[in-house]
């Protein structure tokens, strides 16, 4: 066997490790929702249940935070689409000097880490006499997640052919008429995938929202919690759910990415 | 730039655009950064010494990490640590990035991708949680290393450094892979089979025609890596022990436990410098700019 079939063999062995070394901690967790054990393990098993789900419905600490982090994202998406729409339309129409300054700026919140962005929100809104909860929670997600909103609706914007907003304009189109008709239509499949994404980084969160949710905790805070003090396998209920609910979403999220972009190579 | 927005958009839209800008960039993003580090250069008073003399700037905050040397190990420990996270992270996932974009089938990556896309978009604390059972005293791993005669008795995983490591690289491999893979993808099939016409084996056609392409992601996902990993709290909380701290906990201890949000904040813009330290220089040596890792 030649060492460049040997080389193939061997990156075809290491993918399919690959993907075990993924999934397998995941199925592990999974596993032992159902084990009928104290303490959240696959070893040894202890019989199989179901019991872990009904004290996760009775968990009403968990409600709470489910719901916190409900409102949560429904208000990061009240913020940081329409700010992360109004950057990109900023960056595609503007050029000058001090762009490169502010592309930076816009780009810094990405490339600092979480929990620096809860403290200096944390901090800043203290001074003004706003304490950690609800409100500094979605203050401070929406500040990195805008600019994720930013970058989709700039890739798409960037495509955008701009003789379209000048043909409305000569058939006596106002500027609004333009906007609202034309790029903004053109612009709805980022937007709701930018949502979509949005929705999840918000409930995901956890460096941020450790620092600004005072006493409004949610899931993902609530979640770490469990796991450091009272810990049994509803947890593992718990996340074994969102597992499910995440995983329908991303599949969702893809096949319709998928067939845009299909439609769009077709050119329709 | 008023102007740009004016005549594309008309007045009132233009300043709409220009108002959501401003709130984000100078409310949320430019004016919480500075008064935190106003608020690290400042001593930690009482309410009512505010406005005294002993408000003033100073660098005591800073002078705390010198003073405090577990403090100081363990953030020199964190930078290492993150380092090294990064490091091993590029090592696993560089053959599966150029797996799933010169040697799969357009259908078999298709596929790979959508696995890839879902253990992503399962949160942090769920992925280190998973971890946490495997790693446990009396966990799977154990179990099936002591079956297979390996060790005699079971290996305390998570009262060291290793088992953060493990879950670090676990939990941030993706946003490696993803940057990685988009730039082999562009890289023209030509290009390597020239190189290989040409004689050069597979480690020549990596160091001289791949790699070299790659840099750009390869550059993003060492930022991001490392800053996911200097950054982290989740997983040293959940894997680590007393003894294997990061330095994101003692932050978070100055903020609630010992209640000092100055010396916290001083703590926490060291944390950024460290990033933006370990960015320009990733950015000097792969020579990339700014342009290139927002791609």
């Amino acid at each position: 066997m030649s060492s460049q079939r040997l080389m193939a063999l061997g990156l075809r062995f290491y993918v399919v490790v690959f993907f075990a070394y993924l999934f397998l901690p995941l199925l592990v967790m999974a596993a032992a929702t159902f084990n009928d054990s104290r303490f959240p393990t696959v070893t040894p098993w202890d019989g199989t249940t179901l019991k872990w789900f009904g004290e996760l419905a009775a968990d009403g600490g968990m409600w709470q935070a489910l719901g916190n982090s409900a409102i949560v994202a429904v208000g990061v998406l009240c913020l940081a689409v329409p700010i992360g729409i109004a950057t990109a339309l900023f960056l595609n129409t503007v050029s000058g000097r001090a762009k490169p300054f502010i592309y930076a700026l816009i780009l810094s919140p990405l490339l600092t880490p979480g929990v620096i962005i809860g403290i200096s929100t944390l901090i800043f809104w203290r001074q003004l006499g706003v304490g950690g909860g609800i409100f500094l929670t979605v203050l401070g997600q929406s500040t990195f997640i805008a600019a994720y909103v930013m970058l989709m609706v700039t890739a798409r914007l960037q495509r955008f052919d701009r003789t379209m907003e000048r043909a409305a304009l000569d058939l006596g189109a106002s500027q609004w008429q333009m906007f609202r008709r034309i790029l903004l239509p053109y612009l709805k499949p980022a937007i709701y995938s930018a949502a979509v994404i949005a929705f999840l980084q918000s409930f995901e969160n956890y460096n941020t929202s450790l620092f600004v949710v005072g006493y409004d905790t949610t899931l993902t805070v609530y979640i770490a919690s469990k796991v450091r003090t009272g810990l049994t396998p509803a947890v593992n209920a718990l996340g074994l759910i969102l597992i499910l609910v995440t995983v329908v979403l991303a599949v969702a999220y893809e096949v319709k990415r998928r067939r845009e972009t299909a439609r769009s190579v077709k050119g329709v | 730039m008023l102007r740009q927005l004016q005549a594309r958009f008309g007045g009132p839209l233009a300043m709409a655009i220009l108002g959501l800008l401003g709130i984000w960039l100078i409310l949320l993003v430019t004016l919480p950064q500075l008064q935190m580090i106003d608020y690290s250069f400042r001593p930690n008073l009482l309410p009512d010494q505010r406005g005294g003399p002993e408000d003033g700037w100073t660098l005591g905050n800073y002078a705390t990490l010198l003073n405090n040397e577990i403090h100081r190990v363990i953030f020199f420990k964190t930078l290492w640590s993150s380092v090294l996270v990064t490091l091993l992270t590029l090592a696993v996932s560089y053959p599966l990035a150029w797996y799933l974009a010169k040697v799969a089938t357009p259908r078999q990556a298709a596929l790979c991708i959508l696995l890839l896309i879902i253990p992503f978009w399962i949160n942090e604390i769920l992925r280190t949680y998973a971890w946490f059972i495997i790693l446990a005293f009396r966990g799977p791993l154990n179990e099936v290393l002591m079956m297979l005669g390996l060790i005699e008795r079971p290996i305390r995983f998570l009262s060291g450094d290793a088992g953060v490591m493990v879950g670090m690289v676990y939990a941030y491999i993706l946003f490696m892979v993803f940057p990685v893979y988009n730039a082999i993808e562009s890289l023209d099939d030509n290009q390597v089979r020239a190189a290989r016409d040409l004689g050069a084996g597979t480690i020549r056609t990596h160091r001289r025609i791949v790699i070299p392409h790659a840099k750009p992601g390869i550059a993003t996902g060492c930022i991001m890596t490392f800053m996911l990993a200097a950054g982290s709290y989740a997983v040293p909380a959940l894997l680590g022990s007393p003894g294997s701290r990061w330095f994101t906990q003692i932050i978070y201890n100055w903020f609630f436990e010992g209640g000092n949000w100055n010396q916290g904040a001083a703590y926490a813009f060291l944390l950024l410098v460290l990033c933006i330290g370990f960015m320009s220089l990733v950015m000097r040596f792969f020579k990339v700019g700014l342009g290139d890792i927002a791609k």
